[in-house]
């Protein structure tokens, strides 16, 4: 028997950025909200002061501020005729628990899809002929378009204290600025990022073949900022301990430095953490949400009535939620019908390695999660696709992130992993290396997909979540193309003695990491057969259970996930103010 | 509050141009920041001032590894990264004892291993998939070792020449010498990961001994700020490195938390 609190109005299920930016937005409306959190509450200050934070062993070898294993996973399979394992330690990526979630140790790499990103199957349909899809390519478009969410991207912006130039401001091309960037209706709050050496030589080179690099935009702030909440930022110091980390100095945008300050002084909001949230329960029909039943810090079970729900999981987490919930028809490849758990994907990363004179110091270690040359010629469909017959696009760029050496002592392909040769080849090309990271889109197939494992749980007993994956042939091909096009630039820059081209190859690995963003499995979408939740974010079939994050991706962009994923919250949680608290019921009619 | 970007394509570009390195001109030079922390490029991280000379680990109270094991270790740690003219190799720079805290601490007994049953082999793509703890791992590992050492050599794994070490470590990388249920190929690797975090990791983890690791490649460790340093292209960086133990605090630059 589970005790039982008394309601409240919004039961929202993680404290990360779409848990935080909604939970504000309606306790601020005078909803009285619960934001539940799993993890542990972690603050700026005092958890990540230095110099104690800058500890690579704690937070990227040890993985302090991610998902333990241990309490639970995923179980992994290529296709659906193997059997899924459970992924016994984290390779793959790096999903996140404690409050903030992925938004504490991100890197802050800050874009906004691709208004194409949004009218996948229909934009490239027309331009290219529906040809250009291979069969088994389940892309559909999103139900919402670019312009209908750019007020909110820009919302997101000015929160996070994005720092970057304008390319594009109301459809005026900006001299200087990403010719391919959507229109914005404002300029970045803050200037760009400081440009380090590497990627100046990859912006020099790419400049010389005819490409248009740019300084990568980021959600680590460049100058004393106050942003849209009153609340202080200030400038990135380039420490290098970013990504994996959170970030002492209040320059890299996280829920814990734009947001929850002011939320916790609303009167109508509470952040409750060490609750851990097994299912959303729901009346005995199916059709409505009772509220939900998490686990307390000391085992108990515990019910939290609610008008609402707001699932704002990590990503995949909250299909895990949907499914255990049994909120909406689980998808099943055998006979191609239900929705819950279909078209996820990843993130088709690739890279260049690049080896340097030793004349050229590269400084590895000077750098932030989002310092970078970026170019967006290969992105999206700022290309002509004919040719090449695959669709969708990535960026090349290179980024310093980290030269923390237990991940980063690069050495050539060839050089024997140990002993004096590797000592004399670790200690010549450590500060005279780096890398073209190419990130590319990710295409949703019908054998891969979500659901629940039927033979491994967590912790709770409860089943874990089971990814089906591997890479699509479009993909394959994609990589390839971008990869390439990465090394032609490599062997363009200046000092550089080698390139060691990495396109992404098949099966799809669990063992290597590639990126933390898993997207899809409660697609958005116009039609209730292909989709989990209508455009408002909520589900079809119940509808006081809001989803938000990149779950709701239909097919993954090769632009990092965030800036869409602030954008999509503030649309949500707009959506619930006017819509669903106006008239609670379907929002849209089937 | 907006930006005061640059204005035009050339200023963006300029953005981001590489900086002229500091040896091709004085000019070039007078206009950078004043250059504490800086020489010449032609300096190397070998060359840089060496740190602290290498003491030995702190402190050999051992919680996991008994005396045979701790000197196999050594001895494996010798080989996998020698102490020769690059410097200290990862016995000197400590890392059996970083391994023995480390296995007799939470990553040791698995704190963050998903361990449930059943195991399985599986495909190469679903990973690590056997039930032995990083404990019970190196416990089983490093008997195997010695008593594969013993039957081929009547010596033990750490009396062996160092050419003999090299060999079987070989033999186990290819996964070779039979340490059955332990395939040893997985073992070695684990020896590799285990000798690299202890070889790089701060200091305060009680490897890398007077940051040997850290000198090795030039990395500086804890520091707080590359803020003025890091569009000074190609600029060497000569200071010593700085362990987490002795870096600095600085004032937070925001408030304490709500």
């Amino acid at each position: 028997m589970s005790k039982t609190l008394p309601a409240v109005d919004v039961a929202i299920i993680g404290g990360g950025w779409t848990g935080s930016v909604i939970g504000k937005e309606l306790a601020a409306a005078k909803q009285r909200v619960v934001v539940l959190e799993r993890g542990e509450p972690r603050w700026p200050s005092p958890d990540f002061q230095a110099p104690m934070v800058h500890d690579e062993l704690k937070y990227v070898r040890r993985h302090a501020l991610h998902q333990n294993t241990a309490t639970e996973t995923f179980t992994f399979r290529n296709n659906p005729q193997q059997k899924a394992l459970p992924m016994r330690r984290w390779q793959f990526a790096s999903p996140a628990t404690h409050l903030g979630g992925a938004g504490s140790h991100w890197s802050g790499a800050y874009y906004r899809f691709d208004p194409t990103d949004f009218k996948m199957r229909s934009h490239y349909s027309n331009r290219y002929g529906a040809k250009i899809f291979d069969e088994d390519l389940t892309v559909q478009d999103w139900p919402l378009s670019y312009d209908e969410l750019e007020p909110y991207f820009d919302r997101f912006d000015y929160l996070i204290g994005a720092s970057g130039y304008a390319g594009n401001l109301k459809g005026q091309l900006q001299p200087g600025g990403n010719p391919f960037e959507p229109w914005r209706s404002r300029p970045y709050p803050n200037p760009p990022m400081k440009v380090p050496y590497a990627p100046a030589l990859f912006g020099e080179a790419a400049a010389k073949l005819g490409y248009h690099p740019y300084v990568q935009p980021s959600a680590l702030v460049t100058r004393p900022y106050i942003n849209s909440e009153g609340l202080p930022m200030s400038a990135c110091v380039y420490c290098g301990f970013c990504s994996n980390f959170g970030c002492e100095h209040f320059a890299k945008a996280s829920p814990q430095v734009c947001v929850l300050p002011v939320a916790m002084k609303l009167p109508d909001f509470e952040l409750r953490t060490g609750t851990h949230v097994l299912r959303v329960e729901l009346t005995p029909d199916g059709k409505h949400a009772r509220g939900v039943t998490y686990v307390d810090a000391a085992g108990e079970e515990v019910f939290q009535p609610a008008d609402i729900v707001v699932l704002s999981a990590f990503s995949i987490n909250n299909v895990r939620l949907l499914l255990l919930s049994k909120i909406g028809k689980p998808f099943d490849p055998a006979t191609n019908t239900g929705v819950v758990g279909r078209n996820y994907t990843h993130q088709t990363t690739s890279g260049v390695n690049l080896f340097f004179e030793e004349s050229f110091n590269i400084n590895p270690f000077m750098g932030a999660g989002a310092v970078a040359v970026t170019m967006d010629d290969f992105s999206a469909d700022n290309f002509d696709h004919g040719p090449h017959g695959f669709v969708g696009g990535g960026y090349l760029q290179i980024q310093v992130v980290s030269g923390a050496p237990i991940s980063y002592h690069p050495t050539p392909r060839g050089t024997p992993g140990w002993g004096s040769e590797w000592k004399q080849a670790v200690r010549r090309y450590y500060n005279h290396s780096a890398s073209i990271t190419i990130t590319g889109s990710a295409m949703p197939t019908r054998n891969s997909y979500l659901s629940l494992d039927p033979t491994y749980k967590d912790a709770w007993g409860l089943p874990l979540l089971r990814i089906t994956y591997d890479l699509p042939d479009n993909d394959i091909r994609m990589s390839a193309f971008l990869t390439e096009r990465g090394d032609q630039i490599g062997k363009a820059m200046r000092g550089v003695t080698l390139t060691e081209p990495g396109p992404r190859k098949r099966p799809f690995t669990a063992t290597s990491y590639q990126s933390t963003h898993l997207t899809g499995g409660a697609a958005i979408g116009a039609d209730p057969a292909t989709s989990v939740v209508n455009r408002a974010g909520q589900c079809w079939d119940v509808p006081n259970v809001f989803v938000t994050g990149a779950a709701l991706f239909p097919q993954n962009s090769g632009f990092n996930p965030t800036g869409t994923v602030g954008a999509t919250a503030y649309w949500i949680a707009e959506r619930i103010l006017k819509d669903y608290l106006a008239a609670p019921g379907k929002l849209v009619q089937t | 509050m907006d930006a005061t970007p640059p204005t035009s394509r050339r200023a963006l570009l300029k953005a981001f141009a590489v900086g002229v390195p500091a040896a091709l001109g004085a000019a070039a030079r007078a206009t950078a920041q004043p250059a504490p922390a800086a020489s010449p490029p032609s300096a190397s991280p070998g060359a840089a001032p060496a740190a602290k000379p290498v003491a030995g680990p702190r402190s050999r109270v051992l919680q996991f590894f008994n005396a045979t094991e701790a000197a196999n270790m050594d001895a494996i740690a010798s080989r996998l990264i020698p102490n020769d003219d690059l410097g200290p190799g990862a016995k000197e720079a400590g890392v059996t004892f970083f391994l023995d805290q480390q296995l007799a601490g939470g990553w040791g007994t698995g704190d963050h291993f998903y361990r449930q049953g059943p195991f399985e082999a599986g495909t190469p793509e679903q990973g690590y998939q056997l039930s032995f703890t990083p404990a019970q791992m190196f416990r089983l590992g490093l008997g195997k070792l010695e008593e594969a050492s013993r039957s081929t050599s009547k010596k033990g794994f750490a009396e062996l020449s160092p050419a003999d070490q090299d060999a079987m470590l070989k033999r186990m990388q290819a996964g070779e010498l039979d340490f059955s249920p332990l395939p040893s190929a997985i073992f070695f690797q684990a020896l590799l990961d285990g000798t690299m975090e202890g070889f790089f990791s701060d200091p305060i983890y009680g490897g890398n001994s007077g940051m040997a690791g850290w000198t090795l490649v030039g990395f500086p460790g804890a520091y707080a700020s590359y803020a003025n340093d890091i569009d000074r292209h190609g600029v060497a960086w000569t200071r010593p490195p700085v362990s987490i133990a002795d870096a600095h605090a600085h004032g937070a630059a925001g408030e304490a938390h709500p």
